[in-house]
């Protein structure tokens, strides 16, 4: 899925400017978590084409998302950054999108449209 | 098996500002002389558990990064305390004392030293109460 459509599917808003480019990137995975050390163990593989949806709005995700080559992060329930994390997170090259959704909500619509986790296709 | 190249870094406790820039530089140094990006990734993400961990848990410490000629990297953090009373359970997936203020910027899940382990190629910790101090080797094709 492409991040443009990712953004229109959680009625989602870009923190800042990106180069028109970064909507045409790929996404097939997501992984959702408020905990770092969860994202730093459990994000192994595809971290390229995996987005990080949290609602811990600080530089730590950021930085974590440095460490994995993760690029992509959505914030859930409402939150933004704050002036100087987006100025590291641009200078890092992460697109940072901001959503009302909560994460429940956030997660459900885009498993809906067909993101799988971070293990691929759900089978039950 | 000799050093080619050595940095060192302090890091100081409680210092959420900076937290991960020690990290930070490290990968960035490892992607200028060429280390595989697989092998640089695990490499950054044990480097940051480790600088976590000596900004939430010890009063600070040091980072020693050496890259060896055969092209493995080994990483020391080394903190002055308080030590960790029980190794076999800070080494247990889930087990975590950390503060509230750690908690509150996304550690504490009690999966840093865990992932350490997973991600090295060899892992040795030694604690006392005057001190912790964390040895990792990263072996790398050349
Ligand atoms: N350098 C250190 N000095 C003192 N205690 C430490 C140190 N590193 C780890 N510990 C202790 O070991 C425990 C487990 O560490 P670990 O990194 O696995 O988890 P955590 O830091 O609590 O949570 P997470 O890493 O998932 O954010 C810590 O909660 C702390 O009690
Ligand atoms: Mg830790």
């Amino acid at each position: 899925m492409l991040a443009k459509e990712i953004a229109e599917i959680l009625h989602a808003v870009p923190l800042t400017k990106w180069d028109e480019s970064v909507w045409e990137r790929e996404y097939s995975h997501v992984f959702a978590t408020d905990l770092m050390s969860d994202a730093l163990a459990l994000i192994q593989d595809n971290e390229e084409s995996t987005v990080l949806l949290t609602g811990l709005c600080n530089t730590q995700t950021l930085r974590t998302a440095e460490m994995l080559d993760v690029r992509f992060i959505v914030f859930v329930r409402g939150k933004f950054l704050l002036d100087d994390a987006i100025e590291m997170a641009k200078n890092m090259g992460l697109v940072c999108l901001a959503t009302d959704y909560t994460m429940y909500d956030a997660c459900g619509r885009l498993y809906e449209k067909g993101l799988t986790g971070i293990y691929g296709k759900h089978s039950a | 098996m000799e050093s080619i190249l050595h940095k060192e870094y302090t890091v100081v406790q409680d210092d959420y500002v900076n937290a991960g820039k020690v990290s930070s530089d490290i990968k960035s140094t490892l992607a200028e002389i060429g280390i595989s990006p697989k092998v640089i990734r695990k490499i950054a993400v044990a480097s940051y558990e480790s600088e976590i961990n000596l900004i939430i848990h010890a009063w600070g410490g040091k980072v020693f990064m050496d890259v060896n000629d055969d092209g493995s990297v080994a990483l020391v953090f080394k903190d002055p305390g308080p030590g960790i009373p029980d190794l076999e359970k800070a080494l247990t997936p889930g087990w975590s004392t950390a503060s509230e203020k750690a908690r509150g910027m996304g550690f504490g899940a009690g999966m840093g030293l865990p992932n350490i382990q997973r991600v090295s190629d060899e892992f040795n910790i030694e604690s006392s109460p005057a001190g912790t101090t964390l040895s990792l080797l990263f072996r790398s094709p050349v």
